[in-house]
C-alpha cells in the first residue's frame, strides 16, 4: 500500500463579518459559519512566524492584543480544539468562556478594539509531492524533508477527512498489520495543536525512529 | 522546464513551479482577460506585467487589456482613490457622469474581448463600472482592490457598491479592507517578481554608478522612501523624521524617489509641497524619475542603509515588499498592507508618527548588525510569502474554485484518477 505524500496551502476568505468590542465578538460567535472557528484555531499554523506565540489560536490573540484582557485571553489559550469532538461543541466553549468574563466584569463587553476582529474562513488547496512510500522504512526517510503544508495536510487536515479524527500516517499503518500497532499508539499520542508545525514533524520523525530502532 | 518556470523553480523552490503546473492543467483552453488603467506607474501596472508572462508560461491564454481615459476621468477616479482611503474631496455629479460615460466607452472598445473571456480580473475602481455594459457576460468576473478601502467615504463606497455587487467575486489585499458584498472574498496579498528590473541582482559597479549621479555618498547613513508623491505616503512626514534624525546623524542623506502614474494627476502637486518642505537642504534628494526607471530605483534600494514608506493608508506597498527582499529593514506606517509585511522587531518597525520614524531610525543607525538581521529576515520572510509563485498560484486556486464550484477544497490529486 503506497503512502502518497501531498502539500496544501491555504487561500483566506473573508466572511464580512467583525467585531470590535467583546459584545460583538460573542455576537459574531454565534453567527460565524464553523469553517471560521476552525480556520481560527488551525489556520495559523501555516502562517510564517519569526517567534513561538504564546496564545495559538486567533480568538486569544486577539482578546490579549486588542483587548487587552489577560484573564480571557489565557481561558482561550488552553483551548485544545483536539479535546472537542465537533466545531459546534468548541464554538459553544468559547461562547461559554466569552459569555462567563462578561459577567464578571460586564464593562468588557464594551471595551473598544485596538483593531477589529476579522471572522475568515479558508479555502485548502491540495497538492500532489510527485513523493511516495512503500514501507514504514521509506517513509521515516522522507519525513524530515516533509514541508510545513504537507505535515498540516497529513496531520491536521486529515482529521477532518475520513476516517475523522485520524491522521493519515495512522490511518495508512493500520493497513499494514498488527505489528505496527506501537507505532500507530505513539502517532496517535501527539498533540498537533500545542507547537509549530516544525514540532510537529519533529515528533513524528521522532516517534518513526524510536519504533524503527526498536525492531532492529 | 522552460525558462522562466526554471528560474523560478531557482528562487522560490521547484515544488511551487510543480504546484502552479497542478493548478493550471484544468485551466488550459480558457480565456482570461485583466483590466487595468495604466501599463506604467503604479503597483497594479507592475503586478500585471510579471503575472501575466508567469501564467502564459503555465500555457494560459491570458491577455492584459487597459482602459482609455482623459484627465477629467483619472481626476474623477483619483477622487474615488482618496475618498475609498478616507481622505478627500468627494467627486461631483459631473464628475460621475464622466466617469460612467468613459467606462461605457471602453465597454464598447473592449466589447470582443470581455464578452468572449471566461474569467475577468477588473483592477481597481477605474474600470469597475465596465461590468454594467455586460449583461449578458458568459464569463466569470472578479474584482481585485489593491487600495486600502477599510475606512471609505460611505457615499463613494455606496456609489461604486452598485457596480461591485455584480462580480461573482472580489479579491482583497487584506480582512481590513473587506466589506460587505454579495459574493466570496478573497484575500490574497501582491506578490514581487525577483527578476524584474526593479528586484533583479546588481553589479556593485552599477551600483556605485547610480550613487554618483545622484551625488550620494556610499559611505553616509542613506534613508530611502520610493514612492509616488502622494500625500498618502507622506513625503513631508518622512522629511519630519529625517530633520530629527539629522541632529544625531549629520552626515545622513534623504532620497524620497518617486515617479509618475499617468492615473494620478495630483503628483506634480504634491511633489511642489515636498520640494517647499525639503527646502533646497543638500542632504535632502528628491528625485522624480522616469516610469521605466527600474534598475536605478533598485540601485538605490539597494544602495539604502534604511528603507521607509511612512504611509498613512496603503493598500499594500510594493515598495516594501521590494526592500525587504533586498535584505533592508524597513520602517513603515503602521496601516494597511505595511502590517502584513513589517513584523514588529523582526523585519523592521510599524510607526505612527515622524516622531517614531525618527526614534527607529536613530535605534537601527545605532545597531547595524540588528540592522542587518532585521533584513535577512525580511528577505526569508518575503521568499517564504511575496513572490509571484505565490500570487500565481492563489489566482489560479481562485479561478479553479470559482469555474468548477470547488468552494471549500480544491484537491489537484483527485483530478487524475
Amino acid at each position: 500500500m503506497t503512502f502518497v505524500i501531498k502539500d496544501c496551502a491555504l487561500i483566506p476568505i473573508s466572511t464580512g463579518m467583525r467585531a470590535s468590542n467583546l459584545s460583538e465578538f460573542k455576537f459574531a460567535l454565534n453567527a460565524a459559519p464553523p469553517e471560521c472557528i476552525y480556520h481560527h484555531f488551525w489556520g495559523a499554523l501555516l502562517q510564517s512566524r519569526f517567534d513561538d506565540p504564546e496564545y495559538k489560536n486567533d480568538f486569544a490573540v486577539w482578546v490579549y492584543r486588542d483587548l487587552r484582557d489577560e484573564v480571557l485571553a489565557e481561558l482561550l489559550a488552553i483551548i485544545d480544539p483536539v479535546d472537542y469532538s465537533d466545531l459546534e461543541s468548541l464554538r459553544s466553549e468559547i461562547i461559554e468562556l466569552v459569555e462567563q468574563r462578561i459577567e464578571q466584569k460586564e464593562w468588557l463587553a464594551w471595551i473598544p478594539a485596538t483593531r477589529p476582529f476579522f471572522f475568515l474562513r479558508s479555502q485548502i488547496v491540495v497538492f500532489d509531492t510527485g513523493k511516495r512510500a512503500e514501507t514504514v522504512e521509506e517513509l521515516a526517510t522522507l519525513l524530515p524533508e516533509l514541508s510545513p503544508g504537507s505535515v498540516y495536510y497529513h496531520v491536521v487536515d486529515a482529521r477532518r477527512r475520513f476516517p475523522v479524527g485520524l491522521d493519515d500516517f495512522s490511518a495508512w499503518l493500520e493497513g499494514l498489520g498488527p505489528e505496527y500497532e506501537p507505532l500507530r499508539e505513539s502517532l496517535m499520542e501527539i498533540d498537533p495543536y500545542f507547537g509549530s508545525l516544525t514540532d510537529l514533524r519533529s515528533h513524528l520523525c521522532e516517534a518513526f525512529n524510536s519504533f524503527l530502532e526498536g525492531k532492529r | 522546464m522552460e525558462g522562466l518556470l526554471q528560474r523560478y523553480a531557482d528562487v522560490a523552490g521547484a515544488d511551487a513551479v510543480t504546484q502552479l503546473r497542478q493548478l493550471a492543467e484544468p485551466l488550459q483552453g480558457i480565456r482570461v482577460i485583466h483590466v487595468n488603467s495604466t501599463r506604467v506607474g503604479g503597483g497594479v501596472a507592475e503586478i500585471l506585467s510579471q503575472l501575466v508572462p508567469l501564467l502564459q508560461e503555465l500555457g494560459l491564454d491570458v491577455e492584459w487589456c487597459t482602459i482609455e481615459g482623459n484627465p477629467d476621468f483619472f481626476a474623477c477616479t483619483k477622487k474615488f482613490h482618496n475618498c475609498l482611503q478616507g481622505a478627500g474631496d468627494r467627486p461631483s455629479e459631473q464628475d460621475l457622469r464622466i466617469y460612467e460615460k468613459i467606462n461605457a466607452e471602453n465597454a464598447e472598445r473592449l466589447k470582443a474581448v470581455l464578452t468572449e473571456a471566461d474569467v475577468v480580473f477588473i483592477h481597481d475602481p477605474q474600470p469597475a463600472a465596465l461590468i454594467r455594459y455586460f449583461p449578458e457576460r458568459h464569463g466569470i468576473w472578479i474584482w481585485r482592490c489593491h487600495i486600502d478601502v477599510s475606512h471609505p467615504d460611505r457615499s463613494v463606497w455606496r456609489y461604486l457598491r452598485q457596480f461591485l455587487k455584480e462580480y461573482d467575486a472580489s479579491i482583497f489585499s487584506l480582512a481590513d479592507f473587506a466589506r460587505a458584498l454579495p459574493h466570496p472574498q478573497y484575500l490574497i496579498a501582491p506578490a514581487i517578481d525577483p527578476f524584474s528590473g526593479k528586484n533583479c541582482e546588481l553589479s556593485q559597479n552599477f551600483i556605485e554608478g547610480v550613487v554618483k549621479d545622484f551625488s550620494l555618498d556610499l559611505n553616509r547613513p542613506l534613508l530611502l522612501q520610493v514612492s509616488r508623491f502622494d500625500r498618502f505616503k507622506d513625503p513631508i512626514g518622512v522629511i519630519k523624521a529625517f530633520r530629527l534624525v539629522r541632529s544625531f546623524f549629520p552626515s545622513a542623506q534623504l532620497v524620497l524617489a518617486g515617479g509618475g502614474a499617468t492615473d494620478d494627476p495630483e503628483g506634480g502637486a504634491v511633489l511642489a509641497e515636498v520640494r517647499a518642505a525639503a527646502a533646497g537642504d543638500p542632504a535632502i534628494h528628491i528625485l522624480e524619475l522616469p516610469s521605466d526607471a527600474h534598475r536605478i530605483i533598485n540601485a538605490l534600494q539597494r544602495a539604502a542603509w534604511i528603507v521607509l514608506q511612512k504611509s498613512t493608508r496603503e493598500g499594500f506597498g510594493l515598495t516594501v515588499t521590494e526592500a525587504l527582499w533586498k535584505a533592508k529593514p524597513v520602517i513603515g506606517g503602521n496601516t494597511g498592507g505595511i502590517r502584513l509585511q513589517v513584523i514588529n522587531h523582526h523585519t523592521g518597525f510599524l510607526v505612527s508618527s515622524p516622531e517614531g520614524a525618527a526614534m527607529r531610525i536613530r535605534y537601527l543607525l545605532e545597531r547595524p548588525e540588528q540592522a542587518r538581521r532585521m533584513g535577512e529576515k525580511g528577505q526569508k520572510y518575503v521568499r517564504e510569502n511575496f513572490l509571484m509563485t505565490r500570487l500565481a498560484r492563489d489566482h489560479l486556486t481562485l479561478m479553479v474554485s470559482l469555474l468548477r464550484q470547488e468552494i471549500e477544497r480544491i484537491d489537484t490529486t483527485q483530478w487524475k484518477s
